[in-house]
């Protein structure tokens, strides 16, 4: 194990060492634990200038505050609405494409396979354009579905990626045994595959929950308005509401950070299996 | 994987899906998420290079421009501005690579309550840029931002760092790098948990440690995991537009522009009615991205024909 | 090069076509971007008396958030559009026309002798000698002060720059921001910008200027700069302007930390919501700079145009001259609390409005505001210049030539 385990160290160095882990916690979530303050202080104490100090009361009204006097709730659920349908669907359509790519050899199979991986990293710019020009022809500009078609689209290159690399490392053995037993390709799919993806499925799942959960250029692009529009883009024209209010300002992205942080602490391993995919060999 | 073979058994009574699945079931397979990412990414790139000769407000008619976009580009020095910072971006943004593999160090022990640690280092990647770019907002603010009474308290005069142009992009850079440093970390993390625990002990009784240790022993096995940290790191310091817009929004007067950004602006911002104009900024975005996307594909070529 | 599923698009458009051609008969489909509690009530009324007066029509209203709007506006004109949507007078509105997306109007003008009721507003509605929208509300810019600061320091009404800046160093000396403004969203920049350049060449110069027929290395531009930086150099405005908006410097004049605020009129709700009261937030027109230079104001008007791809454009022209009548542009602009266009309307008894609409009606000329007078490539860059110019005046040259060869480029085409 590297670094030296710290109970094979001298006794100052461990004692040390128990006092560094929370310090080094706190200078590193200082400006997160600013905000959570700041989220709690009546708006009187920002008036008299208390920006640092402890709240005078722990003033929850602020959120409350939040969530009656802005759209934010009816944010949230565009999220909701926009990031779910993409959970499915992108995951959907990759276990069939990652499942193609791994299982079978055919002339393209790389090719399309890196035209997957590459599109995934192009910078959104230059999409944009020609996705809003799509989504304006299809009628879907300012919807929910034209948002989320592009979403399920685009995270389909990332899925299979990781999907197709999950596969490959099944034990092959198990699908030409079903071959030879004549068992026909799409059941080989449903019936045997897809039980075994099961930890892929939930690692991409979490993962792509966050992504969706915290896109903010293509719900600008895409979308405007509190009806359609998800809490990111929401948070931003709030912002623009809330001016030197930072107490709401901090309440509101409190509150719309919240559930990719749920859905992280819930299902942490898969989540950090997802991410450090290729981080080892 | 022999297709012949399965095909011999019971020649006769097949249709003609069953005696071709193997060739046709591929493609049905890719069919629905292929033909989803081939209108929504493939073509639109193809079609934004199309755009980007010519002159076009996005309503009215196109106009041909030939290479007037990219010629005009040289001489505007916004464009300049946005290129340089983004070489800025890459550059600092690196700082998240060697950061994240120290506090994975730092944490890589086996304490009680490490697990709450490591996940509360984490947290920071799973808000959103919206976020931690109001966050950082907050922290920059003139006359009550925490930093600018920390620097009034040290040089009796503060700082208002997002409205300098000096420290400005490297104030959002500070923001970036802050769950930047964060997935890094989680990835030697990961990479620090696969290391040979036999070689670490060869070598302690060789009598390396410390500096050595991590150097000639340590940091060779992680190179799985810095090869993914590089590139995300680097696809991060590219797709820097979240953070730049909520921060500053390209300003003060376009210091903390990036090509990300100022695509956007020209084509579809308030006062920006040029699409042609964008869609030649996406290019050139797009051209830089393409080399260490083809490294990428590079590598990962090189090691399917390996396998 | 690559073509969408042509077919499919084409199904939905006569889908679309379908269920529009049942409706048009008697639907008046209005999208406006009035998010704001007031201009949404202000709205509601409107349409609801439209309504009672033609009972045969029927109004479908979308209202948008007031910021998104602006990009909206233009997806819904070519994909989805109404029949009467807002926007903005001068060259704001000049892409859309240029496009073929808003509808000549001039029979309106015509039918219902707008050019006499709306005269001030004619210049600004009018591109190619055609009207193209009806102008219902416009408000004031100018100054707007601390009563008890100015009293304190013992300072009365400043009518020419040389004695607002030696104002301003008085203010200095006592530790109070001689004027306060917020430049991260850049307009308020040019809001000083315009003031500098209409009291410094006057009316006519400054509309060459935005319609591109005026060096900015003109001396006469530089001119303009040497003035404000008067204002600039000894340090006269809050420091870091450029990271706050400009509801974030509103607080320092509430508070008396700033002595003046050159705003639109629709600060005064934002300061009234800081706890200032009339008897101590007070207005005046922006000083002279040039002696002699008729006084000019910038009075930015608030419009509704008809799209071109519009369905029920006889009603929706019916709609037009309805807003443009005198008794319901009083109406409207009572709940704004803004200043009507028609001449025949009355003014709001707020004194603020009083006294714009005195200020206004005794103007020279009237300015739309920069980013409507200028085309929207040259007001960005413009005001980001402006807003550099109030961060490092001696920077002005190199800004200049910047805007200078903007200019070049901008207006070839």
């Amino acid at each position: 194990m590297f670094p030296r385990p710290i109970q094979q160290t001298r006794v100052t160095t461990q004692i040390a060492y128990r006092i560094a882990l929370p310090v080094a916690l706190i200078i590193w979530l200082l400006p997160l634990l600013g905000v959570a303050m700041t989220s709690l202080k009546p708006a009187s104490d920002l008036a008299k200038g208390n920006y640092f100090g402890w709240p005078s009361h722990l003033a929850f009204v602020n959120y409350a505050d939040v969530f009656r006097n802005s759209p934010i709730a009816q944010y949230i659920l565009n999220s909701f609405k926009v990031t779910i349908p993409t959970v499915i669907g992108a995951v959907a359509l990759s276990c069939m494409t990652g499942f193609a790519l791994a299982v079978y050899r055919f002339r393209l199979n790389l090719v399309i396979f890196f035209i997957f991986v590459a599109g995934n990293f192009v910078p959104f710019q230059i999409l944009m354009v020609p996705v809003r020009d799509l989504t304006l022809q299809l009628g879907l500009y300012n919807t929910i579905t034209g948002l989320a078609l592009f979403h399920i689209s685009f995270q389909t290159g990332f899925c299979t990626l990781f999907m197709r690399n999950f596969i490959r490392a099944l034990p092959s053995e198990l699908i030409e045994a079903a071959r030879v037993e004549g068992v026909s390709e799409v059941k080989i799919f449903w019936y045997i595959v897809l039980p075994l993806m099961r930890p892929a499925i939930a690692a991409l799942s979490v993962l792509v929950f966050t992504f969706i959960w915290n896109d903010y250029f293509w719900a600008t692009v895409l979308t405007n308005g509190s009806s359609t529009q998800p809490v990111t883009a929401g948070l931003y024209s709030l912002n623009g509401q809330w001016v030197a209010q930072w107490q709401l300002v901090s309440a509101g992205s409190l509150v719309a950070a919240l559930p990719p942080v749920l859905m992280f602490f819930a299902m942490q391993r898969h989540f950090i299996a997802g991410l450090t995919l290729g981080a080892v060999k | 994987m022999t297709p012949a073979l399965a095909d011999a058994r019971e020649p006769s009574r097949r249709s003609y899906w069953r005696r071709n699945q193997r060739r046709l079931a591929p493609a049905l397979f890719i069919a629905p998420g292929g033909l989803m990412f081939l209108i929504y990414v493939v073509i639109p790139i193809f079609r934004s290079i199309s755009i980007s000769f010519y002159h076009w407000d996005g309503l009215g008619a196109m106009k041909w421009a030939g290479f007037g976009n990219y010629a005009e580009l040289w001489s505007d020095p916004a464009f300049v501005v946005s290129l340089e910072n983004n070489l800025i971006w890459l550059v600092l943004y690196m700082f998240a690579v060697p950061a994240g593999l120290f506090i994975a160090i730092f944490l890589n022990q086996t304490v009680r309550g490490i697990r709450i640690y490591k996940s509360l280092f984490f947290f920071p990647f799973v808000i959103s840029q919206v976020v931690v770019g109001l966050i950082f907002s907050w922290f920059y603010a003139p006359d009550f931002g925490l930093l600018f009474k920390l620097t009034k308290m040290l040089t009796g005069h503060g700082i208002a760092v997002l409205a300098s142009e000096t420290y400005a992009t490297y104030g959002i850079i500070a923001a970036g790098l802050w769950p930047q440093i964060a997935y890094c970390m989680i990835l030697y993390l990961t990479g620090l948990n696969n290391v040979a625990p036999d070689q670490i002990e060869a070598a302690r009784l060789d009598g390396a440690k410390g500096w050595r240790m991590l150097w000639y022993v340590v940091i060779p096995q992680l190179r799985p995991a810095t090869f993914i940290a590089v590139v995300v790191t680097v696809i991060g310091a590219l797709r820097s537009f979240d953070l730049v817009s909520i921060m500053t929004q390209g300003g003060p007067y376009g210091a903390t522009r990036v090509l990300s950004y100022y695509m956007y602006e020209e084509a579809l911002s308030e006062y920006g009615y040029r699409m042609g104009y964008g869609a030649a900024i996406a290019v050139v975005l797009f051209l830089i991205m393409m080399v260490f996307i083809s490294g990428f594909i590079w590598k990962m070529y090189r090691d399917e024909t390996e396998r | 090069m690559v073509q969408y599923s042509r077919r499919g698009i084409a199904a939905l458009a006569v889908a679309a076509a379908l269920v529009a051609s049942t409706a048009a008969a008697d639907t008046l489909r209005i999208f406006t971007d009035t998010s704001d509690p007031a201009p949404k009530k202000a709205f509601q009324t409107l349409i609801n008396d439209f309504e009672k007066a033609n009972p045969d029509v029927k109004v479908k209203w979308t209202v948008f958030d007031h910021e998104g709007y602006k990009t909206s506006i233009r997806n819904f004109l070519s994909a989805d559009a109404p029949d009467l949507a807002n926007w903005y007078a001068g060259n704001r509105m000049a892409p859309f026309v240029k496009a073929g997306q808003f509808l000549d109007v001039s029979d309106v003008w015509k039918k219902n002798g707008l050019d006499k009721t709306l005269a001030s507003a004619l210049p600004s509605m009018t591109i190619d000698g055609k009207q193209w929208g009806v102008p219902y509300t416009y408000y004031q810019w100018g100054m707007y002060y601390n009563k008890d600061v100015f009293k304190k320091f013992g300072v009365s009404v400043p009518t020419t720059w040389d004695q607002f800046i030696s104002d301003c160093a008085k203010f200095k000396a006592g530790g109070v921001d001689c004027t306060t403004t917020g430049t991260k969203a850049l307009w308020p920049s040019a809001g000083w910008f315009d003031y500098m350049d209409l009291r410094t060449n006057g009316y006519q110069f400054h509309m060459d200027l935005t319609s591109g027929k005026v060096k900015w290395t003109d001396p006469r531009v530089k001119k303009v700069f040497t003035e404000w930086a008067k204002l600039i150099k000894p340090g006269y405005v809050t420091a870091n302007a450029a990271a706050l908006d400009w509801q974030d410097a509103a607080p320092l004049l509430v508070q008396g930390k700033a002595a003046t605020y050159l705003m639109g009129n629709f600060a005064v709700a934002t300061f009234k919501q800081g706890g200032m009261k009339e008897s101590n937030l007070g207005f005046f027109p922006f000083p002279q700079v040039t002696p002699g230079v008729p006084r000019a104001e910038d009075a930015p008007t608030d419009t509704m145009h008809i799209p071109a791809k519009a369905k029920n454009v006889k009603d929706a022209k019916r709609f037009l001259a309805f807003l443009a009548s005198a008794p319901e542009q009083t109406k409207i602009n009572d709940i704004l609390g803004q200043l009507p266009v028609n001449n025949q309307s009355t003014v709001g008894n707020d004194p603020f409005l009083q006294q714009g609409f005195k200020m206004l009606s005794t103007a020279h000329g009237l300015a739309q505001f920069f980013d409507r007078d200028a085309p929207a490539e040259m007001a960005k860059i413009g005001m980001e210049g402006f807003q550099e110019f109030m961060a490092h005046p001696d920077r002005v040259d190199a800004i200049l030539k910047r805007l200078e060869s903007a200019r070049e480029r901008i207006y070839k085409n």
